[in-house]
């Protein structure tokens, strides 16, 4: 049986406290979807929330907002974990209380 | 893609290894293997992604390709749903299986623990969230809990992807190169 566990663990401290450009703070932030001031609040909550719709300008505006390629690919993997990460806690502590229950 | 970097700013190593791959396959490289090999000691998602779409589980690798697909479906990611719906149906040698799940998951011809596991992820991946009911129903149609555990990887592994894939705004390869790049999916995997 599979287990993910360790590597699931292993990348996300990898990406919130490994060698980055983007600062821990603002990583652990775009993790949470939490605490961000704008223009990154927006964007990053739609990398969580619609990422389908995230556009050439949305880029735009992180780059006039003095931020570079690597750290908006770091600030988008981060949100993108974080909220993959979130789903995958909630179904698992359902899948929890269901088993328990039963 | 959006970010140049991920089309240009790849080390040494990683940029011969596009060479070969260009050489060797005969495609171009696809944007997924471009952002795997960016700065691999930050990302790095391949061992996950191949523990649960490749490790030990009773889910069938064809079973784990459909509910990446499907997955991709529900977040509407192209360049994941093409990937990955091309890399089932080789998997099932029955593409015909993998266009009716996409199409409509109640009336494809699936056994009944796949379908209502296929509904928890896409309910998941639609609402991020799936309440203990959602849960019972699947256990109820037969699948154990490991199973649904190994469900779960796989809807972490493609909810993180989908999203880099759309974010990034990966290039829809043409059809022999996503062919090419399903066979290789089976062959090798993810790492």
């Amino acid at each position: 049986m599979s287990d993910i566990t360790s590597l699931h663990t292993a990348l996300v401290s990898r990406i919130l406290e490994g060698e980055g450009q983007a600062s821990p703070e603002i990583r652990r932030a775009a993790f949470d979807n939490e605490g961000l001031a704008e223009p990154v609040r927006t964007f990053v909550d739609k990398v969580a929330h619609d990422a389908r719709m995230v556009t050439d300008a949305d880029i735009g505006t992180l780059r006039k907002a003095g931020l570079s390629e690597d750290q908006i690919y770091e600030i988008v993997v981060c949100a993108a974990i974080g909220q993959a990460t979130r789903q995958y806690q909630n179904a698992l502590a359902a899948l929890s209380a269901a088993t328990g229950r039963n | 893609m959006r970010l140049a970097i991920l089309d240009h700013g790849h080390g040494v190593r990683a940029k011969a290894m596009f060479a070969l791959i260009r050489v060797f396959s005969g495609h171009p490289v696809v944007d997924a293997v471009k952002l795997a090999l960016y700065r691999p000691s930050f990302y790095r998602g391949g061992g996950l992604t191949q523990e649960a779409m490749r490790g030990p589980s009773d889910w069938s690798v064809a079973d784990r390709e459909l509910m990446a697909a499907f997955v991709s479906k529900v977040n509407n990611t192209e360049f994941c749903i093409a990937a990955h719906t091309a890399t089932s149906a080789l998997a099932y040698k029955d593409g015909a299986k993998v266009s009716a799940a996409l199409a409509d998951l109640e009336t494809a011809p699936l056994t009944e623990p796949l379908r209502s596991t296929l509904r928890m992820l896409g309910k998941l991946t639609r609402e991020n969230n799936v309440d203990v009911d959602d849960i019972s129903r699947v256990l109820a149609a037969g699948v154990s809990e490991q199973q649904i555990k190994d469900a779960l990887a796989v809807a972490l592994a493609f909810n993180v992807t989908d999203r880099l894939a759309d974010v990034f705004d990966f290039a829809v390869d043409d059809s022999a190169a996503i062919k090419a790049g399903a066979k290789y999916l089976l062959a090798r995997g993810y790492r």
